[in-house]
């Protein structure tokens, strides 16, 4: 049995990862690892960078083709989809966002990780609210990209 | 995005994916005492959010009890209505000025003559019974194939359990993947009345079909009563074909305190939230990690709702990791291998005693934990209604895969009963996108059954035979396959 099956967490041995090259290019991080029947991602992907052999396997990144666009990450009815980037110092992480009150850009929110602790501040960069689940992106230490999963806004 | 009026705290005032409309007030009386609720309550919800939870007392001990599943099925709501005892107060609809009486156990039925009282006769190609996701597909499917429906549900909405399931759901653009449950009921209310307009279907909501009767040659009777502001009225129904699409109901675990109110179905739950605006309470305790209880916890934190934790008496999760996942992130702990060992409190819940189980599922001495919490929900699983089905005598089995007894039938989703067929939760519990897609096939099988639209309609029933099969076949769909495998063997056999 695989840990995650027990706890709910992943741990970053559970998925592929990218090079530093692509990591400062963008790509989509899918943390979707069990074969469950669903494909939306892939019918997503403006550029065809997301592909599935049929319905119940996993969808795979080809990160090379990944723009980073992030339409994918509000497509996933899993919420399991994330785009992450380096950029110079900082590090960039785009999540789905299904709470209130919703984020403003510039404002200081605290970042979480797949456990729901709480790993210090991150600024928003972006808020894209385009249906009920709202695609935020927030800036963070580039060390913690592949561990930030959620933001806590403060009241 | 609106703001629901009501002062009470456990009325929803905002929300990050359901739209709460303004209501109108409405004033009703509560044992003798004035309260108010809203235009949508029914009158548990209204109850509820007075936080009036203790509806009925038990037959057995005497104690509270609280309403479990909220969706008409476990009768632990019962009161008077306007002196009318036995009333299910969670889906009965609140109006203006009714009486609303707590009343004493078994209460005493009133006389009633229905000898003469008039019956209003309706004949139709094919009634479709439940107006959930499988209904509702099976009820457009046949009409679309040129029969007319009359499709009966019991509830104020049509559109069963999906009318509260906020999330998005899975599978493939056929099955609308990425769109929520909410909107998919909403669209699909859309089709059917279009197909009301030139009569094609007749929806006939607030009705319970009560029984199943000898009918003419190849005509199946149903008597089905309609409620009007708690009068009834009776209908004599006669059809060529019936679909049965009755849906499931919520299992209960048995420990100390498991009647005490408080103590809800998942989906009793998310009914209360999701379609009342109503939170159970402050704290909850979620028992089950399938995907309802995940789903369930998931929706609790966007209605504001603390959730204390995720307890799971099997050793692993047994919903998807995405839902679980999405818990987490949030804060809230799973335990695997921990069961609930009793729920105390007052006549309402306060708190509950988990304890960790061994390898042989036995409790750990020592290590039971007290948490103090006001809301217990059970998602322990789902057990087929098949009640109608077993009186027209079609062949019944215990398929534990398909969470209980239920109607023998083929791919074509016809029982061993010609022209009588069954879809979603009441033939074998599985997710909302099969329950359509199985309602969508038992459509066209009926339509066929009566000679509509042949060439075309097999095509169509091959394709969707097709989807279902393709959506079953991951490590998911295991359960479902095994059941239908059974299923098909016990027939295989009697031929
Ligand atoms: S981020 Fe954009 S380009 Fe990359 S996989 Fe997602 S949809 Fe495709
Ligand atoms: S849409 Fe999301 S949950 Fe579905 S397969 Fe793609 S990554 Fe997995």
């Amino acid at each position: 049995m695989k840990n995650y099956e027990k706890t709910g967490i992943l741990s970053t041995k559970d998925f592929i990862l990218p090079t530093k090259k692509q990591l400062k290019k963008g790509v989509a991080i899918l943390e979707c690892v069990q074969k469950i029947p669903c494909n939306p991602c892939v019918d997503s992907c403006p550029v065809g960078a997301i592909s599935m052999k049929d319905i119940n396997s996993l969808p795979v990144v080809d990160f090379d083709k990944c723009i980073a666009c992030g339409k994918c990450v509000g497509a996933c009815p899993g919420l399991a989809i994330f785009v992450v980037k380096i950029k110079e110092d900082k590090g960039l992480v785009t999540l789905p966002y299904e709470f209130l009150p919703v984020p403003s850009v510039g404002e200081q929110v605290s970042v979480l990780d797949r456990e729901g602790k709480n790993q210090g501040e991150g600024i928003v960069q972006k808020v894209i609210k385009n249906g009920k689940t709202i695609i935020v992106t927030v800036e963070v230490d580039k060390d913690l990209i592949m561990d930030v999963r959620n933001i806590r806004v403060k009241i | 995005m609106y703001f629901r009026s009501g002062e009470s705290f456990l009325r929803i005032k905002k929300h990050p994916i359901i739209e709460f409309r303004d209501q109108k007030r409405i004033q009703f009386y509560y044992n003798n005492k004035k309260k108010v609720g809203y235009t949508g309550d029914s009158i548990g919800s209204a109850l509820h959010a007075l936080d009036i939870k203790h509806l009925t007392t038990s037959l057995v001990y005497d104690s509270a009890r609280g309403f479990f599943c909220g969706i008409g099925k476990c009768s632990s709501c019962l009161m008077k209505v306007n002196g009318i005892p036995n009333v299910r107060t969670c889906i009965a609809p609140l109006k203006a000025d009714i009486h609303v009486e707590t009343q004493d156990k078994l209460a005493d039925l009133p006389d009633a003559e229905f000898k003469n009282i008039s019956k209003k006769k309706i004949d139709v190609d094919i009634l479709v019974v439940g107006g959930g996701p499988a209904g509702m597909c099976a009820s457009v499917e046949a009409a679309r194939q040129g029969a007319k429906v009359l499709l009966v549900d019991e509830n104020q909405h049509i559109g069963g359990q999906l009318i509260k399931q906020t999330h998005m759901f899975f599978g493939s653009k056929n099955e609308r993947a990425g769109t929520r449950g909410i909107q998919i009921a909403k669209d699909l209310e859309e089709e059917i009345k279009d197909f009301e307009k030139n009569s094609k279907i007749n929806l006939m909501l607030d009705s319970t079909l009560i029984g199943y009767y000898e009918g003419e040659k190849n005509r199946y009777r149903f008597g089905v009563v309609k409620r009007i502001d708690y009068d009834s009225k009776l209908y004599d129904v006669c059809c060529k074909s019936v679909i049965l699409c009755c849906g499931a109901m919520e299992d209960m675990l048995l420990f100390p305190g498991n009647a005490l109110p408080g103590v809800y179905g998942a989906g009793g739950v998310q009914t209360l939230m999701n379609v009342y605006g109503i939170k159970p309470g402050k704290n909850v305790v979620m028992v089950g990690a399938g995907n309802v209880g995940l789903i369930v916890s998931y929706q609790l934190l966007q209605a504001g709702v603390h959730v204390d934790r995720v307890i799971e008496a099997m050793p692993f999760i047994g919903g998807y990791h995405v839902h679980a996942a999405k818990l987490r992130r949030c804060g809230v702990p799973i335990f695997t291998s921990y069961s609930i060992k009793e729920v105390y409190g007052d006549g309402k819940v306060e708190g509950c005693v988990v304890v960790r189980l061994d390898k042989n599922w036995r409790p750990v001495k020592g290590s039971e934990e007290k948490i103090s919490c006001d809301t217990v929900c059970l998602a322990v699983g789902l057990t087929p209604s098949i009640r109608i089905l077993s009186q027209i005598d079609v062949r019944i089995k215990f398929i534990p895969e398909a969470g209980g007894y239920i109607a023998l039938h083929d791919e074509n989703m016809q029982t061993t009963v010609n022209g009588v067929y069954v879809a979603g939760d009441s033939s074998g519990i599985e997710e909302a996108s099969t329950a359509m897609i199985e309602g969508k096939i038992a459509g066209v099988s009926s339509a066929l059954h009566l000679g509509y639209n042949k060439e075309e309609g097999k095509k169509l029933r091959k394709q969707y035979v097709g989807d279902l099969k393709r959506l079953r076949l991951g490590p998911f769909g295991e359960k479902s396959r095994v059941a239908k495998e059974k299923i098909s063997n016990v027939l295989e056999a009697k031929k």
